[in-house]
């Protein structure tokens, strides 16, 4: 069900500073693919380009091509539709403080304009179950709020949340970075399965949380991709010199 | 500076220890002072205001001078009936005004506006009547209930848009990237959740403008100028509490003086009320929505 | 590749493609659902609906100076600025002078804040400095509702209790001990301008003691910190390492208490005397502007008669707002920006 990501000369501004240069990768489809480099190196601005959120901070613009699947996401369509179609899981969970679990998860839905209530309630089972916390909630998902719930189980409902609006990507910007190492290892397992489903696309500075869940990771340095290969390739016989210093330690 | 005189360890001269215990004392003296009248008007009020407060009081009009008896009924209708005009002519300028400094105001005309609110919430309540009086009494050429609303209605909005946009700009950012992720339009964030977020923040905001403006008497002297009769005329002169409290209290008649006193407490008791709710708000439902 | 930057409009030709891999009928449909809808149409609506609502507040503003400025300017060409100067209030033979209202009102004014500014400041020093963690709540929570009392129920309260207490036993007082200052002279009627500073004063504390709990809470732990590891006592710490620090702020406070003094209307009127006399005892009666404006708009026969109450109006619109300003920035000053909660 996952699309495959063609990035093309891609850059990107904040105001007048360039924070990337000239991405251009493939990303496959049904495949999870880690984002790694050292902080400040433009991870997070380049997958938030993906989605067009990079434009929402002000003074912020992005330029290039950008498919995904068929979709030119840069050329022909509103943003607002390009991010219906790709999901997004911040590094710190952020659900809804104020709507249920189960508002919180059909919120993308029901804002969006959709009221069958039968099939809301279908698709909101179903997005819990894919993020494994349908079994924890179920009893209480319309009395509890999406802030009562612990680190891990708020950042699983926000996977929860973006999986129902059926989005064919899946972008994660350090995801775990937030949590402990037992949710963590819960959401490591989660991206594993969902893998099958959707093209997801991880942010992640830990790298052995690269090497356990990617099967394909970039390699970025100072808004530059730097390498894009294999996870195995890039940990054990990586091309370039710079990524053989960041992964073994000498930076970052 | 130890006192030269001291052998030992050093101690705090005399002089400056009773001056500390002197200004102690001063400002406890000083807040005894200023909760003696507020404890002798509340008493007052409940004292003289309980005694002519009665089922007459509450459900009928004035009667001519000098009679006995009669009430302050149309007052209290007159009065809620300018404070829901007064409320749907703030309310939703001052929550639409606040939502634009909050989402759209971060820059010089959002400043230029935040100055103009403040501007207008300095106004005294008698120049707010004097314009009241010349936008709406002269248009329509007699007084109203509607004159009335308009000139509340301009004090309630500069202190619903501060509090709005203070509210807004308490829900994180991250609430907002959230809703965006998922394709939520802009407008539609904004109300549907950053607004749904700051809700408990916003009532409060309006109910301390309700309160502030639900006791003024200025205003509505020559705008709703009051009314011996029923009037839910919009286009007419209304009686309001405050109102009738004044003319009554300035008048030369005991039993008008008494009636001052039951309306002053009815009056105090709405206020109380939206003052110590809005206190409930502030310290449980204000920062509940917010992660 | 063209590097266009966002923002150029999307060209016509193709439309893009739904995705061909459909897992089930219900999400096709789900997502065709929400393709539907172009939002751009409605986010612009939204923003022009709550810049109208600013905007509203601009014009607000607007319209209070255009109807002061245009009621007015019969009095203003009719009697310049003399007019401020100017002792005869005359409705009768259209003279009108209103120098006996800045005399009173500024007169009021300053009695007010000479007892209010002690006790306003005693009441924040105590609240923020030296009352026990319990007591802070019930003593702001009471300053709070002294503030929220209705400016008519102050007044009723003032005729009622306060002017009988003043005249029977205060203001005899007054005149036996301090009588030959000449500022206690005449009879003791109650009513007057003693009375209404006293209430005004009452009235006022309560701004200026919560402004300077807020600047004084302001300034920082470290600076309290410092003074006392030199062996100052709870009062020099005050003193030396709030009171010095919050100066401009404090001084904010007493002028927003000015403000509100200067604006205040009913409490006044009820118990000033309302006669337009300038005398140096403050037992006699006086008028404020506000007290004439409140007292006579509604009757005022004449053109100039209502214009010369108009122009009263806008030279107390104009005094308060300054000074409002003034308070607004002082305040700024120490608390770098922190949102200045003037009034209840």
């Amino acid at each position: 069900m996952g699309v495959g990501i063609k990035v093309e000369h891609l850059d990107a501004w904040f105001g007048k500073v360039q924070a990337l240069h000239d991405i251009s990768m493939d990303i496959p489809a049904n495949h999870a693919t880690a984002i790694i480099g050292p902080s400040g190196c433009g991870k997070s601005t380049f997958v938030r380009c993906l989605n067009r959120m990079h434009e929402t901070i002000p003074d912020a613009r992005a330029a290039g091509k950008v498919r995904i699947g068929d979709l030119d996401i840069y050329n022909g369509t509103a943003a607002v539709q390009v991010r219906r179609r790709i999901g997004m899981v911040f590094q710190k969970p952020n659900p809804f403080p104020t709507m249920s679990i189960y508002d919180n998860v059909a919120a993308g839905l029901k804002l969006n304009g959709f009221h069958d209530r039968k099939r809301l309630a279908e698709i909101v089972e179903h997005s819990l179950k894919l993020s494994a916390l349908w079994d924890e909630v179920k009893d209480s998902l319309k009395k509890k709020s999406g802030a009562s719930l612990s680190g891990g189980q708020q950042q699983r409902l926000c996977i929860a949340r973006a999986l129902a609006v059926e989005p064919e990507v899946l972008l994660m910007d350090e995801p775990c970075s937030a949590l402990d190492p037992i949710s963590t290892g819960k959401i490591e397992e989660l991206i594993f399965q969902l893998k099958e489903n959707f093209t997801i696309v991880i942010v992640t500075h830990n790298m052995q949380q690269a090497s356990r869940v990617a099967e394909f990771t970039g390699f970025f340095l100072l808004g530059k991709l730097i390498e894009f290969d294999r996870t195995e390739k890039i940990f054990t016989t990586p091309s370039d010199k710079r990524t053989e210093d960041y992964i073994t330690g000498r930076f970052g | 500076m130890p006192n030269s005189s001291d052998s030992g360890p050093i101690r705090i001269s005399l002089r400056r220890r009773g001056m500390n215990h002197a200004v102690t004392l001063a400002a406890a003296s000083a807040v005894l002072l200023v909760l003696l009248p507020l404890g002798a008007i509340f008493a007052y009020l409940v004292y003289r205001g309980v005694g002519a407060l009665n089922w007459a009081f509450l459900t009928q009009i004035p009667k001519p001078v000098g009679e006995p008896g009669g009430g302050m009924a149309n007052a209290i209708a007159g009065s809620v009936l300018i404070l829901l005009i007064a409320s749907a002519m703030g309310v939703p300028i001052g929550i639409g005004a606040g939502i634009y400094l909050a989402e759209y105001g971060r820059n010089r005309m959002g400043d230029v506006i935040r100055f103009t609110a403040d501007v207008l919430n300095g106004v005294p309540s008698i120049v707010v009547g004097i314009v009241a009086y010349g936008v709406v009494v002269l248009a329509q050429g007699h007084f109203s209930a509607l004159a009335g609303g308009f000139a509340l209605g301009m004090m309630m909005i500069p202190t619903i848009t501060r509090a709005t946009e203070e509210m807004l700009l308490l829900v994180p950012q991250a609430i907002r990237e959230a809703a965006y992720g998922l394709g939520i339009a802009r407008w539609r964030t904004t109300l549907s959740i950053t607004l749904r977020t700051a809700t408990s923040g916003v009532i409060t905001g309006v109910m301390l403008a309700f309160a502030r403006v639900a006791g003024e008497t200025a205003p509505l002297l020559f705008t709703a100028f009051g009314n011996q009769y029923w009037n839910w005329k919009i286009s007419q002169p209304t009686a309001a509490l405050s109102l009738q409290v004044f003319t009554y209290a300035i008048s030369p008649f005991d039993e008008w003086h008494r009636q001052a006193w039951a309306g002053a407490l009815i009056l105090i008791v709405l206020i109380v009320i939206s003052v110590s709710a809005l206190r409930v708000a502030a310290g449980r439902g204000m920062l509940k929505g917010i992660g | 590749m063209s590097n266009r930057a966002l923002g150029a409009p999307p060209p016509p030709g193709p439309q893009p493609v739904v995705n061909s891999v459909v897992a089930s009928d219900a999400s096709s449909e789900t997502r065709a659902l929400l393709k539907a809808r172009d939002p751009h149409l409605w986010d612009e609506l939204f923003r022009l609906a709550v810049l109208a609502c600013a905007v509203c507040v601009l014009a607000l503003v607007g319209i209070i100076i255009y109807e002061l400025a245009t009621r007015s300017h019969l009095s203003w060409k009719a009697f310049g600025l003399k007019f401020f100067f100017g002792s005869e209030w005359d409705p009768v033979n259209e003279q009108f002078g209103a120098w006996p209202f800045v005399y009173g009102t500024v007169v009021s004014s300053l009695l007010a804040l000479l007892m209010a500014v002690p006790l306003g400041l005693g009441v924040a020093m105590f609240i923020t400095e030296m009352c026990p963690r319990g007591l802070k709540e019930a003593l702001a929570f009471a300053t709070e509702l002294l503030a929220a009392i209705p400016s008519v129920i102050y007044g009723l309260w003032a005729i009622f209790v306060l002017v009988p207490l003043l005249r029977v036993y205060l203001q005899p007082w007054l005149a036996r001990c301090f009588g030959w200052t000449g500022l206690f002279a005449g009879p003791p009627y109650g009513i007057g301008m003693l009375a209404a500073g006293m209430i005004l004063a009452i009235m006022v504390v309560p701004i200026i003691s919560s402004i300077t709990r807020e600047v004084m809470t302001a300034v920082p732990r470290q600076q309290r910190e410092a003074v006392l590891a030199l062996g100052a006592t709870r009062w020099e710490m005050i003193r030396i390492g709030v009171l010095r620090n919050a100066r401009a702020g404090i001084f904010g406070a007493v002028i927003l208490g000015l403000g509100r003094a200067l604006g205040e209307t009913m409490a006044v009127t009820m118990v000033i005397g309302n006669r337009p006399e300038i005398s140096r005892s403050l037992f006699a009666p006086g008028y404020t502007m506000a007290s004439v404006i409140a007292n006579e708009f509604s009757e005022a026969a004449t053109d100039t008669y209502l214009s010369a109450l108009v122009e009263i109006g806008l030279a107390l619109f104009l005094v308060t707002i300054i000074v409002n300003i003034l308070a607004q920035v002082l305040v700024w000053s120490v608390t770098r920006g922190m949102p200045a909660r003037g009034h209840a």
